[in-house]
């Protein structure tokens, strides 16, 4: 009974937190992207367009629920559903961060620890191409079928180059639990982290995970689904309101999976590169106290007249979370452990995430037969040669 | 709420009956893609006998064959919608009644 | 519980079979075996088989049946005109069909040896250790006759698909 309580609390944390960064993810891709374009992007919704994602949610709840006439309504309906269905299934197995001890209730920062975790998270991204392509079917509009055929081609031949880049790590640790291959991580080597990007060797393997994961999640530059100068929109031109906006939360919780699972496997997942925990408690504090001070400091010469109130309101929230870093690291050890995997684990997953946004903001598209061409002749043989090197070495050192 | 274990022979019966629909759609069906997903869901019901029977001697055998099953039907996936796409080049039907041009 | 979860999903993996030999449509048929993939695959999961669980969703559901339904879409198959052969057919055949599945309940229920009862846990040597300590030692010629196999099988592929035939 005590571990259903637990389950169900620990879901809907990770469901509350998980939704609310999806939207704000997006605030953040149209901030980052607007200042390398040197604009300034969401501004008029309160301070920086903070609420921007509430008013986007409250447009797109509002807009008219267009069905067209010519679609097959069954699967029109059906599709954006199974594709945020999917894209949220995953985040399940991926653990957070190591077992914790609070309040006299011992848990795992993670909902499902199964053996097969990465299998599991396998099969649900090669389940994610369904979505897209019936929705690009059901349309019945050539624009919208070319986009999913395009992304059934493109998933299924990505899929393979990223089995066998995540092969190379599942080598290396020897397990296929998540859990276990981030506790293969733990400790370091005369300094360096021990993890599998550095001291196992897969800075290479790393890179074409993360080459393939942009193909998976249809991400700029491998963004064909959804070219609009050849396909409009690809394959969700005939989508409007909440529907069309199911296929923005899944692109963005796919994301995140892809980034927490690169994470897990190559980044070492919660495993600070600061050995005693004191001092990576110490550091988080830092990070925190210097953004607040950050906001302090702008505070001083604001713009407008709200910004005098509202940053130093961030800036005492955000001061406030660093205090509570420093007291893990000084006053009260388990729950420094708790927090100080969290943060490390946020941090790794939001440096890739703002890689991906990055990325959005800096190349060009694909053409398609240059995406063909790169995931089977390239792609395919480095994972594949990657992998063998791996298996060679880790047969020499056992 | 209290356990109930299920039978093994639940999940054979299933199996047969879940065989004799893909071989009632493979015999009865005209699409030649609808005969082969036919093939398919009878290879599925097969699988799953073999991972029953697995449980029942607590041997991982049958895991491997039915893996095996998989491998060979992806395979076949591959070669067999190859031909029904050059078929469909050659033909532009997909009736299988229609492609029978070795009869008489 | 396993009781259930065993009713639910055989109910749903039956009907989907149903669906998939009743339906016109080719995607409908396609997303009908979808159904009966996944629910076959919670059912290896209640059976101990982890592995063949994933595997079956990776290989079948996410490989295959995405093969299937890229085809459909390419051919742009459409609705099946007649879908049922002769009429004899329809009166004959779902009698053979019934008759043939009482006969094998019959013999699965009544002349096989007593067998074991399924509780979710009971077995669990299904996981991915065990599967590999298998093929590795015991399959290991089978299992490198397949990945020939499936080497054959992607030439073939290729030969078959390319676009000029002569």
């Amino acid at each position: 009974m005590e571990f259903i309580i637990i389950t169900l609390v620990k879901t809907g944390l990770v469901a509350f937190i998980l939704l609310t960064t999806l939207a704000y993810l997006q605030w953040v891709e149209r901030k980052v992207i607007a200042h390398v374009q040197a604009r300034v992007g969401p501004y008029r919704v309160g301070p920086h367009g903070l609420l921007q994602p509430l008013a986007d949610v409250v447009k797109l709840m509002t807009k008219e629920d267009l069905i067209p006439d010519h679609v097959n309504k069954v699967f029109y309906v059906l599709a954006p559903f199974l594709a945020v269905f999917l894209a949220l299934l995953s985040i399940s197995v991926i653990p957070f961060g190591p077992a914790v001890e609070i309040f006299g209730i011992k848990t795992n920062l993670g909902l499902a620890d199964i053996n097969i975790g990465i299998l599991l998270i396998l099969a649900v991204s090669s389940l994610g191409v369904y979505g897209i392509a019936l929705a690009g079917w059901a349309s019945n509009n050539k624009y919208s079928l070319m986009g999913g055929l395009r992304s059934a081609a493109q998933m299924v031949s990505y899929e393979l180059p990223m089995a066998l880049a995540i092969a190379a790590p599942l080598i290396l640790s020897n397990s296929l639990n998540l859990r276990e291959i981030v506790d293969t991580q733990a400790g370091n080597w005369y300094g360096i982290p021990n993890w599998n990007i550095f001291t196992g060797g897969q800075i290479f393997g790393f890179f074409l995970f993360m080459i393939a994961a942009f193909a998976e999640t249809n991400r700029i530059p491998f963004d064909l689904p959804e070219a609009e100068n050849e396909l409009v929109a690809g394959f969700h031109v005939e989508y409007s309101s909440m529907k069309f906006a199911g296929f923005f939360m899944a692109e963005y919780a796919n994301m995140i999976t892809v980034c927490s699972v690169a994470t897990v496997l190559f980044l070492g997942g919660w495993h600070s590169p600061i050995p005693s925990q004191a001092g990576s408690g110490v550091f988080a504090a830092l990070v925190h106290f210097a953004a607040a001070g950050m906001l302090f400091f702008h505070a001083m010469h604001a713009a407008r007249p709200f910004d005098k109130i509202t940053f130093p309101v961030f800036g005492v929230v955000i001061s406030g979370i660093g205090a509570i870093f420093l007291a893990g690291a000084f006053v009260w050890p388990a729950l420094g452990a708790a927090i100080n995997g969290l943060f490390w684990y946020g941090a790794k997953t939001f440096i890739l995430l703002f890689v991906f946004i990055w990325i959005r903001a800096t190349l060009p598209r694909f053409r398609y037969d240059q995406l063909m061409r790169f995931a089977w002749l390239f792609m395919f043989p480095a994972a594949l040669l990657n992998m063998l090197i791996t298996a060679f070495f880790v047969a020499l050192k056992g | 709420m209290p356990n109930v274990p299920v039978p093994l022979n639940y999940y054979l019966t299933l199996s047969a009956i879940l065989f004799m629909i893909g071989a009632a759609g493979f015999i009865i069906r005209r699409n030649i893609i609808t005969v082969f997903m036919s093939i398919e869901l009878m290879l599925n019901a097969v699988n799953l006998t073999f991972v029953t029977f697995s449980y029942q001697f607590r041997q991982v055998d049958g895991h491997i064959y039915s893996f095996f099953v998989m491998v060979v039907a992806a395979a076949e996936a591959a070669v067999g919608l190859a031909i029904i796409l050059t078929v469909f080049k050659n033909r532009s039907t997909l009736t299988i009644d229609d492609v029978s041009s070795m009869k008489n | 519980m396993d009781l259930i979860l065993f009713i639910v999903f055989a109910m749903f993996a039956v009907a989907s079979a149903l669906g998939l030999i009743l339906q016109t449509h080719p995607i409908n048929s396609a997303l009908s075996l979808i159904g009966v993939m996944g629910s076959l695959a919670v059912l290896y999961l209640l059976l101990g088989a982890e592995f063949i669980a994933a595997a079956q969703l990776v290989v079948y559901a996410g490989a295959i049946m995405v093969l299937f339904l890229f085809v459909i879409m390419l051919l742009n198959a459409g609705e099946e005109r007649n879908p049922w052969k002769a009429p004899v057919v329809a009166y004959i055949g779902g009698p053979v069909v019934i008759f043939l599945i009482g006969a094998f309940v019959y013999l699965i229920n009544f002349t096989l040896p007593p067998m074991r009862s399924v509780s979710f846990g009971d077995f669990t040597g299904g996981g991915p250790r065990e599967i590999g300590m298998a093929i590795f030692t015991k399959y290991l010629l089978p299992f490198e006759v397949t990945s020939v196999l499936i080497l054959i099988a992607i030439v073939g592929a290729m030969v078959l698909a390319r676009k000029e035939i002569d």
